[in-house]
């Protein structure tokens, strides 16, 4: 049976009619049109679908939605726009991070709560936060870069 | 897949669905093996019950022992400060599992129900002697670690009935021991062990020799592994590299692990099973402040 579910998405309350076995990231490419997080393995194993939650970097994909009844859920979209660029996405642009992007979203995400967790990571934090992403393009040393030379600028995070 | 979703805020109320549904209700934690279990359709049921809102059950704390709440996640454990100092063995252990996403999720207690016989939190506990609390609708009832598992695999726990609610073991600093877990795996991070290990060693009186060792391998078994000949081999003799060098050999030779296209071949994991377990010995004995 479907029932409404609770939840802050980006900042802004939301209300959404779900079944029992809805999984997050179902709500927020099928329900919500937020088609930013992306699906990949489809089972923990790639961290493409990483979205924040209560600070937190979770798997979206094999994440009940009902878990994130009455909490803060940020996806890519919540980051920044095409007119307002997030100083972390702006940091992967600067060091072309972003090859064909499908990671990118999840990438984000991953560093965005590394970010406000650690003010100064070093590589070796950055690593273990990140570990959980895979990307089939770069090889991860821009990326890398690109999450040091963020959080460089943590005042404007 | 399953067609209601129970997110209760107290045990007894967890409990209290279990009971109605009689066993077509199943416990979930954080889900991060269920929900793939389900996903793929090995298995199915009519309810869930998802207890990760049952706030009390997620602690860690010193008293009498350490006491672990069972929806303690990876994280939480990888970051004590009170395991690291104590029972680094278990916090290492748990900052392998997965990704940071899967640590931030599953918990401790789930890793342990889930049963796989290289569970990587339930094999430290394990050499810790760690005794865990089940709770049901007729009581609770306190099992040793070791004893909930099948030998054939799998745990004396009911899912469908019965929530494990708390671990509690004695940490060997306590006792002037060490503790230490090594794993290998095809990558640093997203990658299941091809081996693993977690030891612990209690000095005796007399600080020279071993009064107890404990040294639990997986997965070399349907379940986590003692090596109970190793572990004799190592009581009541001096504490020397030539005698931990001994132990990993027998402990290699207790090993069963079957071949594996995934995880590699017996033989190379019953090498690994020597390297792994001796390194770890050398590294629980400095965990004693040697």
């Amino acid at each position: 049976m479907m029932k409404d579910l609770a939840f802050t998405i980006n900042g802004n309350a939301v209300m959404v009619r779900i079944d029992p076995h809805t999984l997050l990231l179902d709500v927020l490419r099928e329900t919500l049109d937020l088609t930013g997080t992306k699906r990949g393995c489809g089972e923990g194993e790639c961290g493409a679908c990483t979205v924040v939650v209560d600070g937190e970097a979770v798997n979206s994909c094999i994440y009940p939605a009902w878990k994130v009844e009455g909490c803060n859920v940020l996806t890519v979209e919540g980051l920044g726009s095409r007119e307002e660029v997030h100083p972390l996405q702006e940091s992967f642009l600067e060091k072309g991070a972003v090859q064909c992007g499908f990671c990118t979203p999840g990438m984000l995400m991953s560093a965005y709560a590394l970010l406000q967790k650690t003010r100064e990571p070093d590589e070796k934090v950055i690593k273990k936060a990140l570990a959980g992403n895979l990307c089939r393009c770069t090889g991860y040393k821009k990326i890398i870069e690109a999450v040091k030379d963020a959080a460089g600028k943590q005042n404007k995070l | 897949m399953f067609h209601k979703y129970y997110r209760p805020k107290h045990l007894a109320e967890a409990l209290a669905v279990l009971s109605e549904y009689e066993g077509r209700a199943r416990v979930m934690a954080g889900g991060t093996d269920l929900i793939v279990q389900l996903n793929k359709g090995d298995i199915s049921f009519e309810a869930a019950v998802d207890i990760t809102n049952i706030k009390e059950l997620r602690y860690i704390i010193e008293e009498d022992g350490i006491k672990i709440g069972a929806l303690t996640t990876h994280t939480d454990l990888a970051q004590s400060s009170l395991l690291r100092q104590k029972a680094p063995s278990l916090a290492d252990a748990a900052g392998e599992v997965g990704s940071l996403q899967i640590r931030n999720v599953g918990t401790v207690g789930g890793n342990i129900v889930n049963a796989q016989p290289a569970a990587d939190a339930a094999i430290p506990l394990m050499a810790l002697d760690a005794v865990a609390t089940i709770v049901s609708a007729s009581g609770a009832r306190q099992v040793a670690l070791e004893m909930l598992y099948h030998p054939g695999g799998g745990t004396i726990l009911d899912p469908c009935s019965e929530i494990l609610t708390e671990i509690t073991f004695r940490p060997p600093s306590d006792m002037g021991g060490g503790s230490a877990f090594g794993r290998l795996s095809k990558r640093k991070a997203l990658s299941l062990p091809v081996f693993n290990a977690a030891v612990v060693l209690l000095p005796a009186a007399d600080d020279k020799n071993i009064m107890d060792a404990r040294i639990v391998m997986g997965p070399v078994a349907r379940i986590p592994f003692r090596a109970r000949e190793a572990e004799n081999l190592l009581r009541g003799n001096a504490f020397n590299e030539d005698l931990f060098h001994d132990a990993a050999d027998t402990a290699s030779r207790e090993a069963k692990p079957r071949d594996s296209l995934f995880r590699g071949s017996s033989a190379y994991r019953k090498k690994l099973a020597q390297v792994i377990v001796y390194r770890s010995l050398i590294k629980a004995w400095k965990d004693m402040g040697c």
